[in-house]
């Protein structure tokens, strides 16, 4: 009589970067879990998934001041020139960016 | 200078190939491609742990906690010690995050459990309508299915719809109480025990008890089940 295996916890491994992103920043004082609920549920139509969390932490700490639009997405454009210039298999560092 | 901690998913995770949204461009072999998604979530954290806000093994040891350690089997072990010890039971009505903690069973603080009981009269349903608020510490983290606006908002205009769905019939005379969570107050449903199951020990009893049935949309299986699985 054994138990059936649980479902992976993550679909993705960005699914689990966010969840651990998101309870790294409640641990750190940035908002309570009734702050996070509330910012949340703004988009109360919407599927409460991964992607939704992503969009909501971003948005957070931009309101919060820790950090903006503007350097998230050069950030990204960097990471993107970097996985670009990393051979396939081998991590992807930021320092691995040719503009870096 | 940038940091430059290696990301576990680089290595660790063998689905990061199956997943529909990682494109592989093959006109590159050279390089190496990252989907919109991970580029998001990489820009953000790199930001975070260069502000000091983050720790990279911190993050990592809450991902191996929430893959490996809190899951289904954490409330399985809480509901099977109700149905043995009626002690136990009564406590863990009474206030749920202490009796849980006697099975270091625990939170992460702040929210408080609150087990509500299956009776032949009353069925219990869990729902967040306003977000995916769920017992983290006694359940893992939620379902897809939870998380989706017509769970959300059908669970508490048509529960008996939705447990048909699921495959849960209950008696007519049933009533159906719908418990909505936030993120102060998590729900766990304390399924009754299934007939049958006077010869089963403990342990045996807990792989009963499945995921569904601590939420309310399904119920226990049969040791008849339990068997052939």
């Amino acid at each position: 009589m054994s138990r059936p295996p649980e479902p992976p916890v993550f679909a993705a491994p960005w699914e689990a970067q966010t969840f651990a992103l998101v309870v790294s920043l409640h641990d750190a004082g940035l908002f309570t879990w009734g702050e996070w609920a509330q910012a949340l549920g703004r988009h109360g139509d919407r599927m409460a998934d991964y992607a939704l969390w992503l969009e909501t932490i971003e948005a957070l700490i931009a309101e919060r001041g820790l950090t903006s639009p503007t350097a998230l997405e050069a950030r990204r454009a960097a990471f993107a020139r970097a996985a670009a210039a990393t051979p396939h298999g081998q991590p992807i560092l930021l320092e691995n960016d040719p503009e870096a | 200078m940038a940091q430059d901690h290696d990301h576990p998913q680089d290595h660790d995770h063998p689905q990061d190939h199956d997943h529909p949204h990682d494109h592989h461009h093959h006109d590159h072999p050279h390089g190496s491609d990252l989907s919109p998604m991970d580029l998001r979530v990489r820009a953000l954290e790199s930001i975070l742990v260069e502000k000091g806000y983050v720790d990279p093994a911190a993050l990592d040891v809450l991902i191996e906690t929430y893959e490996t350690k809190v899951g289904p089997h954490n409330g399985a072990r809480v509901v099977a010690r109700a149905w043995v010890d009626p002690a136990f039971k009564a406590r863990l009505l009474q206030d749920g995050s202490a009796a849980m903690r006697e099975l270091d069973v625990g939170g992460r603080g702040g929210e408080h459990m609150v087990v509500v009981e299956n009776t032949p009269d009353e069925h219990n349903l869990v729902v967040c309508t306003l977000c995916s608020c769920y017992p983290w510490p006694v359940l893992g983290l939620p379902p897809v299915w939870y998380k989706s606006p017509p769970y959300r908002s059908r669970a508490v205009i048509d529960p008996r719809g939705v447990l048909a769905e699921f495959g849960t019939a209950l008696p007519a005379q049933t009533r159906i109480r719908v418990w909505d969570s936030t993120a102060e107050l998590r729900y766990m449903v304390l399924p009754m025990r299934p007939p049958g199951t006077d010869h089963l020990d403990e342990a045996a009893l807990a792989g009963l008890v499945t995921r569904d049935s601590m939420i309310g949309t399904g119920l226990p299986s049969s040791p008849d089940q339990g068997d052939r699985a």
